[in-house]
């Protein structure tokens, strides 16, 4: 009986975490092999499962008051909060998939300041706990597209990060914003491990930033975020690549060129500044035109990448004039 | 050793290349392969080609420094074979799962992505050392000619290795362990060859 109601297409307008109880999410994949693993897996089964999707172990776990938000993606099956949270690029906690999950433990939210430098009237400083009451905090549902070619969907909370910028009074000069991670390596054992330049560093031009689309995030899934997905506070823009939207964020700057951002610093080639979701200019290790849906089953994973990822009716209006070709 | 032993341990070697693709056909069967289940097949076939190869080339260099060990020849063939058997799984799972069967996004990938070419020459320089595994080659073609042509199999191995470099991000360090055995197996042929060449003239 569970099982089916997983599978259902939930109904995307109310708040997920009203619908699906978490004890079924998180052991969507559990029972779904439970019962065809009943014969001759038996015995190893458990323990390969286990290897494979170790049990959720670091979770903030604080439910959060929100409101549901028309911004929302609709008609899209959720991935499940189990691979949300354990197929996570957070190299500052390993560069394996699942090291993030592992290595999540380590990382401490609390005290969390975020820090405002750069072309503003005032330097400030904000504490988390202040941000998250700026504003009610919404359920955006967004798909996001890793620039690897997997994606997922997922139900973030947050406010749209303009009502932030509003807060910080930048200066007309300010051009570009810049966001850097945290990047301690008691706590975060992947930043010996992976060879890039750290802090973490993305940034995006200022009327990408005051788009209504691209997230302050908080939480999801209706709860504060998981270390491994970038807790306390990260962005989400949800019409370029994964990588962009930049994790625990520590620092944010007002700057009048455009910043040095860590990917496209390690390989210009390979990720531009923009990184827009684009079928038709490909990576060069792969193809853009198709991506595989997190959680599908492995035949039915592959599905056509969107222009702008599904998000161009709004964004696209961004870019005219502009080649994406060469602006990558 | 035995022929006797030999036949139990030819049994096991049996059992231990095959129990990961047993292990992933019961996985793919319950969809139990983790959230991004073609990653993980292609991850899993392409480290099991590299690993078995390695441990293929692992087997004349070992027999020179233990002579005890020379038996271990004899499975050094199916080694080779198991590797071209996950080499061809490797390549079965980028033509199906990420090619889709199309020709033409195969020969874009084939043309455009240096990963993919070095890929495929790796398996492609299999193919004729598994045509040629039979003794009957061996007897066909002549001893010297059959190693001097299965020496193809230390080119494979390279062009793996740079497949699998060129495959994953810059900074990202995951190849390293594979490539350091690899290269110390490729400097070991010369210089076991160096080593013996100076202490023949003290024993003769």
């Amino acid at each position: 009986m569970l099982i089916r109601k997983t599978n259902d297409i939930q109904p995307l307008e109310i708040t997920p975490s009203e619908i699906t109880p978490k004890s079924v999410y998180l052991n969507r994949r559990a029972f779904m092999s439970g019962a065809a693993a009943a014969g001759t897996a038996a015995l190893v089964g458990p323990r390969i499962a286990s290897l494979l999707a170790p049990a959720a172990s670091v979770h903030a776990d604080t439910k959060l008051t929100t409101v549901p938000s028309p911004l929302s993606t609709t008609g899209e099956q959720l991935t499940s909060l189990q691979d949300i949270t354990h197929y996570n690029n957070f190299y500052e906690l390993g560069v394996d998939k699942g090291d993030p999950a592992r290595n999540a433990g380590r990382m401490k939210t609390r005290p969390w300041t975020v820090s405002i430098e750069g072309q503003v009237k005032a330097k400030k400083t904000f504490d988390i706990d202040t941000l998250l009451k700026l504003r009610p905090l919404e359920d955006r549902i967004y798909r996001f597209r890793c620039v690897e070619a997997w994606s997922m969907v997922i139900p973030w909370v947050g406010y749209s990060l303009s009502e932030f910028i509003k807060e910080c009074d930048p200066l007309p000069s300010a051009k570009y914003i810049q966001f850097l991670s945290l990047a301690d390596p008691n706590q975060m054992p992947g930043l010996r491990e992976a060879n890039l330049d750290w802090p973490y560093s993305e940034g995006l031009r200022m009327d990408e930033a005051m788009h209504p689309l691209t997230l302050l995030t908080f939480g999801l899934y209706g709860e504060t975020l998981p270390n491994q997905d970038g807790a306390p506070v990260r962005v989400v823009i949800p019409w370029k690549y994964g990588f962009k939207s930049a994790k625990s964020i520590v620092k944010v700057r007002f700057v009048d060129k455009q910043p040095h951002t860590t990917w496209n610093e390690m390989a210009p080639n390979e990720y531009g500044f923009y990184s827009n979701v684009n079928p038709d200019v490909d990576h060069p290790r792969w193809s853009q035109k198709t991506e595989r849906r997190i959680g599908a089953s492995i035949f039915k994973q592959r599905q056509p990448t969107l222009m702008f990822n599904g998000y161009g009716d709004q964004v696209a209006k961004l870019y005219t004039g502009m080649d994406l070709r060469k602006n990558f | 050793m035995s022929n006797r032993w030999i036949v139990v341990l030819k049994v096991l070697v049996h059992a231990a290349c095959l129990a990961p693709f047993a292990w992933l056909v019961v996985h793919l069967l319950q969809n139990n392969l983790g959230p991004d289940p073609t990653a993980a097949v292609t991850f899993f076939t392409g480290r099991g080609t590299l690993r078995l190869l390695v441990l293929f080339l692992a087997v004349t260099p070992l027999r020179r420094v233990m002579p005890s060990l020379a038996w271990i020849i004899r499975f050094r063939r199916m080694l080779g074979l198991y590797a071209f058997f996950y080499g061809s799984l490797h390549l079965l799972t980028y033509v199906w799962l990420y090619a889709g069967f199309s020709l033409s996004a195969m020969i874009d990938d084939i043309t455009k992505r240096r990963f993919i070419t070095a890929g495929l020459t790796a398996w492609v320089l299999m193919v004729p050392l598994a045509l040629t595994s039979t003794t009957w080659s061996i007897r066909k073609l002549g001893g010297k000619n059959w190693n001097r042509l299965h020496r193809l199999a230390y080119l494979s191995a390279i062009a793996g290795i740079v497949h699998y470099w060129w495959g994953v991000k810059p900074g990202v360090q995951t190849p390293m362990p594979i490539t350091l055995v690899l290269f110390a197996l490729l400097i070991a042929r010369p210089i076991l060859t160096w080593w013996s060449r100076r202490k023949m003239p003290a024993s003769s």
